[in-house]
């Protein structure tokens, strides 16, 4: 209609940015001259390549080296192009677009390709100066400008955006501090694993991560000085850069009454809801799906180019994408559905030598998802084989190690170590090589895995290597060797429980993804069996500092109570050293009465269980037992559980020591810790030992003299008689000592290890050594012990009747309404 | 009778269940647990693990995949069926979330 050339058609576009841009290169190469093209651009300025801005803003590029089209490229092709003019409507029944300068343009075809907008968080101080976004050019010199005055940023946002920003900054001098909500950084594109290396790295460049953080305003009087988190601290801030996320920017289409949704919902031939408007770019809601990377862009101008240029072209289908970030020295990329697997369907591979871990998910046979960290190298192929959904079943076993290792057959392990030469790295972490294990082995008579390890190192730190070194063994001793009966703590990797323990200690590893990562576990979150064991064993070694995860922790832990068979639960109050009150036996009949509790036992740990508890109810009878002094007896944990004694000297005509008085000292130094397994202890009053002290973890024969210690006793499975550690004088060193044998047993056995095997293992020689002979080292293990309580010195019932982790107690929800079709029946 | 109608029933926002844990949600007759994996994927299943019906909202969730509380039997998420050497099968229900907001499927339910 209104077309100035009438065989060519008027083709505006709304935003010159990216896709843009990129649907013009085709249309122009599918259809050179077929249209008129007029393009207004809010940004004062040609497109040019928004992905760049991060090396801008770092100082590695200039304006200029990001430039996509220059001046000369929109004369050449006749486009006319109106920059810093934004369109603000568009009249759908005239088929014209306004300006914000008033300026009015015809069209007959329209395509919007406005981006996104950057989403501020709707906190007190969000419009101070120096708070910014990151999105276009502006920002970037806003930061540059505040870079050159020096001070603090606080960069909130640990997605790509934000970690860009903040290694930018950081190279410009400025002391960043990242504030991310989540647990974990890019939380959207990586798994734990992957965001353990890359914190990691962030941090090594002298930026602050703060992880599960919640900013709840921004400080400052005239202009930003700070941001407030909702754990009461202030971070100090001269400029605060915004980066938690974008929304497609529709406002636009919306007032022109297109169909929007999250984006201006298109069609697979990227059509809005009219037919002479197209949409491209992040602007649009596809199949439920809006983009923020520039691959489904490019797919979608391609298609979108193809439609105006009137060619029959696919429709577009959806991308799958994959992320890359762009700091430099740090090497990630993730593509695809990376949910959390187990050993059926993903594949594992680290490095923690050079800081390497990948892991590429499988369904039925097909890759979904990969993450890499460190060694990207494959991530193209990875990426490539998701969108083909090619089968890779035959490649599974190499696939880890890339595409260049494709081809050639699965290798014999021994044969393939006996191909070695000898300069081969054996063991990354060390750099020992195979040479010199070898050389060690046959000069020094070597014949263990052990021996091997305290000459050269080889699989001493992390371990990953160590079916590797056992290879080189096997191949250079032939048949005289045989492996010792070395039991790893699990399929996920190939060290013990004790050589887990050691490296958590040597290597500081603090969190769950740390030990994983730098022992090489071969799976990417563990398995029920050393989630929990990892657990304890860093609670154990972080008393105060590392935070329990609930999740690792079987039902009775965390709900604490026993579950019963049919699903309800008994709870067992603390009655010291077997001793009780009338009191506290009527407030037990009392709860026993109001919730109705089935039944009512003496245990065989000399205390009262209350059986048949419902869950719902657990809280209520905890806060109502706490009301009267009573507290959680633990009959649920990998801990102290009981202290039997019997009456002792107080009453008994043959008793030597007050064994009820020393019992109940001893349960409440020791109530509320965590051990490898259950423990118990006894205290019997004189050698006829009605505790039953010689069958128990720990127990303590009063005598004349004193006290004669026993441990590793057991009357479960197994039965197994004491054996006399050694003999104390007074009530307080019996405490110390039975303490830090304890301690001992928390600091260095295998998880689900029940004391008696602990001390198999290491010999009662070793312990008495340590804990009756050098003093200094039974005071220090008291000491850590005591450290280790002030932890736990809180009543878990008292917490969870005061609402602490409620959700475990209560539905969901209870759905009383019947579905209609039950009716219509 | 249609018994391909669908009766979705909001069950609250997903953020209620704890990554890698469970909830229960209580119906007439039958008492359904809900997981979330450490990836945000929900699963329902009737919370009654086949082997000796253990409650198996109480048991470690890991991958898609839970352990039940009583035996350590390793149930399926997604199908509901026992793992390994085990045979068994606990029924599942529809799950969806829309703006982070959990939905399940009673329909099936009813019509059973
Ligand atoms: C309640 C109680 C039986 C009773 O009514 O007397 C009991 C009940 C259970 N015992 Fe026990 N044991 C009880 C005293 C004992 C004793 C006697 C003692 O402590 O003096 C022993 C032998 C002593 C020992 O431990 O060496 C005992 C050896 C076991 C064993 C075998 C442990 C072993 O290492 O061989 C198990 C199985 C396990 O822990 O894996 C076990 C496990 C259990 C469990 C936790 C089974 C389970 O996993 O669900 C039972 C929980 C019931 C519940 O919900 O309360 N129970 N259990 C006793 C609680 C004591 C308390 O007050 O806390
Ligand atoms: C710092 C940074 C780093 C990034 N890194 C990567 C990366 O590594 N990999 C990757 O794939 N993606 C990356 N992205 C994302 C990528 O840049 C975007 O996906 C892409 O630019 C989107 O293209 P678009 O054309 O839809 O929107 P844009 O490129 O934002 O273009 C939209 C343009 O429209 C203009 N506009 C809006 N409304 C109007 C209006 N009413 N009138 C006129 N003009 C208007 C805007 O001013 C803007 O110039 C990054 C983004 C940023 C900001
Ligand atoms: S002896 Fe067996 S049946 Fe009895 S309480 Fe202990 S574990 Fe249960
Ligand atoms: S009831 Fe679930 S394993 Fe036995």
């Amino acid at each position: 209609m209104t077309s100035p050339n009438k065989c060519r058609r008027k083709l505006v576009v709304v935003g010159n940015g990216m896709a843009a841009g990129r649907m013009l290169e085709e249309l122009f190469a599918r259809a050179p001259g077929g249209h008129d093209v007029t393009i207004f651009g809010a940004e004062p300025r040609v497109n040019y390549d928004r992905i760049m801005l991060s090396p801008v803003l770092a100082g590695d590029k200039a304006f200029a080296d990001i430039v996509i089209h220059d001046e000369d490229w929109y004369a050449g092709h006749g486009v006319d192009l109106r920059r810093g003019d934004k369109v603000v409507a568009i009249d759908r029944a005239a088929r014209t677009v306004t300006t914000a300068s008033g300026a009015s343009e015809p069209y007959d075809t329209l395509v919007l390709a406005t981006g996104s907008d950057p989403f501020v968080i709707p906190v007190p101080g969000k419009d101070l100066p120096g708070v910014v976004t990151f999105r276009d050019l502006d920002d970037v010199e806003a930061m540059l400008a505040a870079a050159g005055r020096g001070g603090s940023a606080v960069v909130i946002g640990g997605g790509l955006l934000g970690l860009e920003a903040a290694a930018g900054l950081a190279a410009k001098g400025m002391t960043v501090t990242v504030v991310h909500l989540m647990p974990i950084l890019m939380e959207r594109q990586l798994d734990q694993n992957a965001a353990y290396l890359l914190r990691k790295a962030i941090e090594k460049r002298g930026i602050t991560v703060e992880t599960g953080a919640n900013t709840t305003a921004i400080l400052g009087d005239g202009k930003v000085e700070g941001v407030r988190l909702d754990d009461g601290r202030t971070l100090p801030a001269d400029l605060v850069v915004m980066a938690v996320g974008i929304r497609p920017n529709a406002a636009l289409a919306k007032a022109a009454g297109l169909e929007v949704k999250r984006g201006v919902v298109v069609d697979d031939h990227l059509a809005t809801s009219d037919a002479n408007i197209f949409a491209v770019g992040e602007c649009v809601e596809h199949r439920g799906a809006c983009y923020g990377l520039v691959a489904p862009l490019y797919e979608m101008a391609k298609v979108l180019a193809g439609r105006i240029a009137g060619e029959p072209v696919p429709g577009y289908v959806g991308s799958v994408t994959s992320t890359k970030l762009k700091v430099t020295g740090v090497d990630l990329f993730s593509a695809g559905d990376f949910s959390e697997g187990d050993d059926n369907d993903e594949v594992v591979l680290r490095d923690p030598a050079r800081g390497v871990y990948k892991r590429v998910i499988l369904r039925d046979g097909r890759i979904v998802g990969a993450v890499l960290y460190g060694d990207t190298a494959d991530g193209s192929w990875y990426f490539d084989l998701i969108r083909k959904h090619a089968d890779v079943s035959d490649m599974r076993e190499t696939l880890i190690y890339g595409q260049a290792f494709q081809g050639g057959g699965v290798l014999d392990p021994l044969a393939a170590v006996a191909a070695l030469s000898d300069d081969a790295e054996i063991c990354g972490c060390n750099g020992v090589c195979k040479g010199t294990i070898v050389q060690a082995i046959t000069t020094k008579g070597l014949s263990g895995l052990d021996e091997v390890r305290a000459v050269t190192k080889a699989s001493a730190s992390c371990g990953q290597c160590t079916s590797k070194v056992e290879a080189v063994l096997a191949v250079t001793l032939g048949d005289a060797y045989s492996a010792a009966a070395r039991k790893p703590m699990c399929k996920c990797t190939e060290l013990t429980h004790e050589e887990v323990r050691e490296r958590i200690d040597a290597k500081t590893l603090k969190s769950v993804p740390a030990v994983m990562q730098e022992l090489g576990w071969k799976t990417s979150c563990g398995c029920p069996s050393c989630r929990p064991a990892l657990n304890y064993y860093l609670v154990a070694a972080w008393p105060g500092e590392y935070r329990d995860d609930p999740q690792s922790r079987y039902v009775n832990e965390r709900v604490h109570a026993n579950i019963q068979k049919d699903g309800t639960f008994s709870v067992v109050p603390r009655m010291w050293g077997g001793l009780t009150t009338p009191d506290e036996l009527r407030a037990i009949a009392d709860v026993a009465d109001r919730f109705k509790i089935p039944t009512v036992k003496v245990t065989g740990g000399q205390r009262i269980d209350l059986i048949g508890v419902r869950k719902e109810d657990l809280p209520a009878v905890w806060a109502q037992l706490n009301a009267s002094g009573l507290v959680s007896g633990q009959a649920y944990a990998k801990g102290l559980r009981t202290v039997k004694t019997c009456v002792g000297k107080e009453w008994c005509r043959f008793g030597t020591q007050d064994s009820m008085g020393l019992g109940v000292k001893m349960e409440r130094l020791m109530c509320g810790s965590w051990t490898p397994a259950k423990v118990k202890l006894a205290v019997s009053g004189c050698p006829r030992n009605c505790a039953e002290a010689t069958v128990k973890d720990i127990g303590v024969i009063c005598v004349d003299s004193g006290y004669d210690i026993h441990v590793a006793g057991a009357a479960g499975l197994h039965v197994r008689a004491t054996d006399l550690l050694g003999h104390v004088d007074t009530e307080e060193d019996a405490l110390e000592v039975c303490a830090a044998v304890l301690q001992a047993y928390r600091e260095q056995a295998a998880y689900l290890d029940r004391l008696y095997k602990w001390v198999d293992k290491i010999g009662l020689d070793t312990l008495r050594a340590e804990v009756i002979d050098d003093l200094a080292n039974r005071r220090a293990l008291y000491d850590r012990f005591v450290v280790a309580q002030r932890a736990v010195r809180k009543d878990p019932w008292a917490e969870r009747a005061a609402g602490h982790e409620l959700h475990e107690f209560t539905p969901l929800a209870k759905l009383a309404i019947i579905p209609p079709v039950l009716v219509e029946v | 009778m249609d018994v391909s109608r669908q009766y979705w029933f909001d069950l609250g926002p997903l953020s209620s269940i704890p990554k890698r844990g469970a909830r229960t949600v209580q119906v007439p007759r039958r008492e359904i647990a809900v997981f979330r994996t450490a990836n945000d994927e929900v699963f329902a299943l009737e919370n009654r693990c086949p082997h000796k019906g253990g409650p198996l909202s109480e048991g470690i969730v890991h991958g898609r995949k839970v352990a039940c509380p009583l035996h350590n039997w390793i149930i399926d998420l997604e199908s509901g069926d026992a793992t390994g050497a085990d045979h068994g099968c606990a029924r599942s229900f529809p799950i969806k979330i829309e703006n982070d907001r959990i939905f399940i499927d009673m329909g099936v339910a009813a019509a059973a």
